[in-house]
């Protein structure tokens, strides 16, 4: 099964690159990407830039609707993903609970949904 | 007549073969919902044939034979559904050994899996519990929502959910591996004990259902005994409901009020429960492998033994409420303590440890602080404090039987 990792943080809280901390966090993320990769388990990673660069599009009533910022406002707000392939959730948790940011923020686990055919 | 007899005896045989057969056909066919209603059409067929051929030997391996059947026609008949890579596989699978035609094979034990299953913690725990039942227990839905208060489409809605998240969430169909084992048996420990708290706490809702509940707990407990590996816990969570539950006779005036552990008749108390919950405590101790349900059912054996309140060894409770600290360090931990205590060293002693408490200021919703609060209270004679302890005691708590005691109690303290 696919799993996307979503990783929330508070941006507000997020380590600039000018942190002293900052090299560590990259490394693990690294390390972390290294394994996966090697063990075919990672499909992709990537961090996002900050909300406030987040465009939000509905459609309602067949007209494009786009609204300034992320969906929703709430503490912690999207910072980046990971997409692996894992056997269950159990494997998809371990992963999850390995990203650096699952002991600052949360990591959402999504399955990724498998679109039926059409049956005619 | 014999209809019925027979009407019974199937009833009967499909209850106790409900729980293994969905058990080994979730793992045949890793679909929860699948398997139910292959289950349930099993069920139909059986009830439609075993009147006229007689139950069949082995009725578990029928029922599977059947349902299995059933649930290929099931996934045959969503086209969309037999494309896909994994299904095609499944039903070629199933076909083959359903052309084996074997009725008389041993069926091994899967439901250790499903319990494992139903109580992942990726499901809430209101769920977990719902679907143990209804899967494991075999209690029909109806039979769940009407212990629970709710209604049965509810819980109906509650337990697809559940089912479809374990499928589409890929929470799998196994024993724990062992560097999961400890965290996942706390889940399913937790899960039982709290069925069994919602049969022996609540005072709502139907008495039979409740004390069903309990029961239910402790035969899940002991499923779970005979199949997991030597795990001192489970015994000892076996033990402790045991020895809680031999007090339900006593716990209940005829009107059905509740009647607190200090004013029980111990007369009543059921002696082969206490006996049972002796044992496994006798066999499990002295393994050393100590942990949090192992203790509290030792606590609940002393008063098991005391031949009343006053003379119950507080020593030692309080010694046992020490060590729990250590394992689960919570205010109402020690607040049990602080009870013994005071049982010891009398209502000074306690009182002092309640200020303590309160001071850290965790216990401030929590009813039972402010009950024994005011219990000792009233015993220093300080009474109007104890009035308004017991008033705060009433204010909080949800439970009608427990407010009941509370307010006899401060009916008592004005008549002095």
């Amino acid at each position: 099964m696919q799993y996307l990792l979503l990783i929330y943080s508070e941006e507000s809280k997020s380590i600039q690159a000018s942190d002293p901390r900052y090299p560590g966090l990259v490394e693990e993320h690294r390390a972390l990407i290294k394994e996966t990769t090697d063990k075919g388990i990672l499909l992709g990673a990537e961090p996002l830039e900050p909300t406030s660069t987040a465009t939000t599009v509905r459609v309602r009533e067949e007209k494009i609707q786009t609204t300034d910022g992320p969906f929703a406002e709430t503490k912690e707000q999207l910072a980046g993903y990971y997409l692996i392939e894992c056997q269950n959730l159990d494997e998809a948790i371990e992963y999850a609970a390995r990203i650096p940011n699952a002991r600052s923020g949360s990591i959402e686990i999504r399955p990724l949904m498998k679109i039926p055919e059409p049956s005619n | 007549m014999l209809r019925n007899k027979t009407s019974e005896t199937i009833e009967k045989t499909v209850r106790e073969e409900w729980s293994q057969t969905l058990s080994a056909l979730v793992y045949r066919i890793h679909d929860f919902q699948l398997a139910e209603d292959a289950l349930q059409d099993a069920i139909l067929s059986a009830w439609n044939s075993w009147p006229y051929s007689g139950i069949p030997k082995n009725p578990r391996a029928w029922l599977l034979q059947v349902a299995k059947r059933k649930a290929i026609d099931q996934i045959r008949r969503k086209e969309s559904f037999a494309k896909k890579q994994s299904s095609i596989a499944l039903l070629s699978e199933l076909e083959q050994e359903q052309g084996e035609h074997r009725t008389d094979m041993e069926i091994p034990d899967e439901r250790l899996r499903m319990i494992f299953t139903c109580c992942h913690p990726a499901i809430d725990k209101r769920s977990s519990v719902a679907l143990t039942l209804r899967t494991v227990a075999g209690l029909e839905t109806r039979e769940i929502a009407k212990a629970f208060l709710t209604e049965e489409s509810a819980m109906g809605q509650r337990l697809t959910r559940v089912k479809r998240k374990i499928r589409d969430a890929g929470i799998p169909y196994r024993v724990p591996p062992p560097h999961l084992w400890q965290e996942r048996l706390e889940a399913v420990l937790s899960v039982l004990y709290f069925i069994f708290n919602e049969g022996y706490l609540a005072s709502s809702g139907d008495g039979l259902l409740r004390s069903n509940l309990c029961l239910e707990a402790i035969r899940l407990a002991r499923v779970l005994s005979k199949l997991s590996p030597d795990e001192p816990e489970v015994d000892g969570l076996l033990a402790l409901m045991l020895l809680h539950d031999s007090r339900r006779p006593a716990r209940t005036n005829k009107a059905g009020a509740m009647i607190s552990l200090e004013d029980q008749d111990r007369s009543l108390w059921i002696r082969e429960n206490i006996e049972e919950g002796d044992t496994i405590l006798r066999r499990i101790l002295p393994k050393r492998r100590i942990g949090p349900y192992q203790i509290q059912a030792a606590v609940s054996a002393v008063h098991a033994h005391a031949p009343d309140w006053k003379s119950t060894d507080w020593p030692q409770i309080a010694q046992l409420y020490r060590t729990l600290y250590q394992y689960s360090p919570s205010s109402v931990v020690r607040l049990n303590e602080a009870v013994a205590i005071s049982m010891i060293q009398g209502p000074q002693a306690g009182l002092k440890l309640l200020q303590e408490l309160e001071e850290q200021g965790t216990l401030e919703k929590y009813q039972p602080f402010y009950a024994a609060k005011a219990d000792l209270l009233r015993q220093l004679n300080r009474y109007d404090e104890a009035e308004r302890a017991y008033e705060i005691a009433i204010s909080k708590s949800a439970n009608p039987a427990e407010k009941d005691i509370l307010r006899k109690r401060l009916q008592h303290l004005k008549k002095n």
